[in-house]
């Protein structure tokens, strides 16, 4: 069997995998997204004591491996859910918690160092023509933060994407586990791991591409990371 | 020389009374109190230091004064169950480094507190916007960001964003502080128009010129307290402290005596 003969054969089974893979990401990097802003509006605006809760997460978060949070979630929960007459989670809904719990964290230590980045005279511009606080913030601060924060926020995309393969260990067949499987039925490790390997990477050229394009598409004169290096 | 714009003061509509503030042990402000008329220019000057600012942030309560009431109109604004956005909806506030919203075009900048704050539909909002543009001469810069304008068409367009929320009265904090001498007449000449106009202002400035021209009351703040207030003619002619004299003397050398632009 010559490699494209292969390559044919466990195409299908791969294409199902990295569909999987891409589901992990959007889910993850989306519901951590969401999460991870609320959390770093919650550390910059809240009170103390809702600040601290947000702070506690973060560094609880960033501080254990996603590896262990993963298995806690798929394999720890499962009992007391049972108690409480609550299904199991699946390994892909367990899968996408994870991810989108632990990216969250990382997401809100980016947004919060944004949203710090922003000087204070916006806020107070925007207070002082009778905004509220919550106005001000959605009107003012964030469209600005979220523009900082594009180039850093893209490196955690792209994590999400190779830590998407956390999964493995939840028995979900996502690209990694699939190239395993498909390495140790056909006993091609090599070829396996390969074409998993050149279809990671062509994902995240793609998405740099995306996000490239969405950098120039939201650029704003004096906005933008290298403007102000300049 | 033209002093002053009020042939025709009206009634009250600022009321200071004995504000205080402190920072840690720093007394920024001991008991300040003023008065306000539609139409009254006030120009604050005074030494570094002396609360001038802080005076202007607690009349807007963008900081919080410790002690002293504040009223715009009949409304006490530093009354507990005042709804202060209310409050500064109608009250401008012209800051001295711009604060412009760095991702928003000028036209939009002058429309967002329209929109968000008035509730004025877009369109209108933006109509008016383009008003306001063209009132501080800046209608070709509609589309351009703070990042591409100067100093001085950034502090235009940050009077026209106060202009156009219609506001009872607008505090100006050092506006031209933050600006190349080159670049100060032309905001200069914006307020003197809106002083001339009839618009009620209290300008924390030590352009002389400017306070001669259109002030219609000069206050002299020193140490957190009001030491005089007067008249342009009162205060450069025969200040009933010999302080003031001191400072007009100081400021007239250093900024020169230019009169009006």
């Amino acid at each position: 069997m010559t490699y494209f003969e292969f390559a044919g054969t466990v195409f299908p089974r791969l294409l199902r995998a990295t569909v999987i893979t891409l589901e992990l990401t959007a889910i993850g990097i989306g519901s951590g997204f969401v999460l991870g802003l609320l959390l770093a509006l919650t550390r910059v605006y809240a009170n103390r004591v809702l600040s601290g809760i947000a702070n506690v997460y973060i560094q609880f978060f960033r501080g254990t491996p996603l590896v262990v949070q993963a298995l806690a979630i798929y394999y720890g929960f499962p009992p007391y859910l049972k108690t409480l007459g609550i299904e199991p989670f699946s390994p892909l809904v367990a899968a996408c918690i994870a991810l989108g719990l632990n990216s969250a964290a990382y997401q809100a230590e980016y947004f919060r160092g944004a949203i710090q980045a922003i000087s204070s005279g916006q806020m107070q511009a925007a207070r002082s023509m009778g905004m509220s606080k919550m106005q001000a913030v959605r009107s003012v601060i964030l469209p600005q933060a979220l523009r900082i924060v594009l180039p850093s926020w893209s490196n955690e995309l792209i994590y999400t994407i190779q830590y998407s393969s956390v999964a493995y260990f939840l028995t979900l067949e996502e690209l990694t586990f699939a190239s395993m499987k498909i390495a140790a039925k056909y006993g091609r490790a090599f070829e396996s791991y390969a074409t998993a390997g050149v279809i990671y990477v062509v994902i995240v050229l793609l998405v740099s591409r995306l996000l490239a394009h969405a950098e120039s598409r939201l650029r704003i004169p004096g906005l933008c990371v290298d403007d102000r290096a300049r | 020389m033209a002093i002053g714009t009020g042939a025709c003061l009206g009634e009250v509509i600022l009321r200071v009374e004995g504000l205080h503030k402190r920072y840690g042990k720093d007394e920024v402000l001991k008991g300040v109190s003023l008065e306000l008329r539609r139409g009254e220019t006030k120009v604050v000057i005074g030494p570094s230091g002396t609360g001038k600012s802080t005076l202007l942030r607690c009349i807007n309560q963008l900081t919080v004064p410790d002690k002293g009431r504040v009223w715009l109109g009949d409304a006490e604004i530093t009354h507990a169950r005042t709804n202060i956005n209310h409050i500064r909806a109608q009250v401008g506030f012209v800051f001295q480094d711009f604060n412009l919203f760095n991702h928003l075009t000028a036209l939009h900048n002058v429309s967002l507190g329209l929109i968000k704050v008035k509730k004025m539909p877009k369109e209108a909002a933006l109509a008016r916007a383009h008003e306001e543009l063209a009132r501080v001469g800046l209608a070709e810069k509609a589309c351009s960001y703070p990042a591409e304008l100067s100093g001085g068409q950034k502090q235009r367009v940050s009077i026209a964003r106060a202009l156009a929320m219609d506001p009872k009265l607008i505090l100006f904090d050092e506006p031209t502080s933050a600006l190349d001498p080159e670049l100060i007449g032309e905001v200069l000449e914006v307020m003197i128009g809106l002083a001339r106009g009839g618009m009620t202002m209290i300008v924390v400035s030590h352009e002389m010129g400017f306070a001669r021209a259109v002030a219609d009351k000069i206050i002299f703040m020193e140490g957190g307290t009001i030491l005089e207030e007067g008249t342009p003619t009162e205060l450069f002619t025969c200040p009933r402290c010999e302080r003031t004299g001191q400072f007009l003397r100081k400021i007239t050398e250093l900024y020169g005596e230019t009169s009006e632009r």
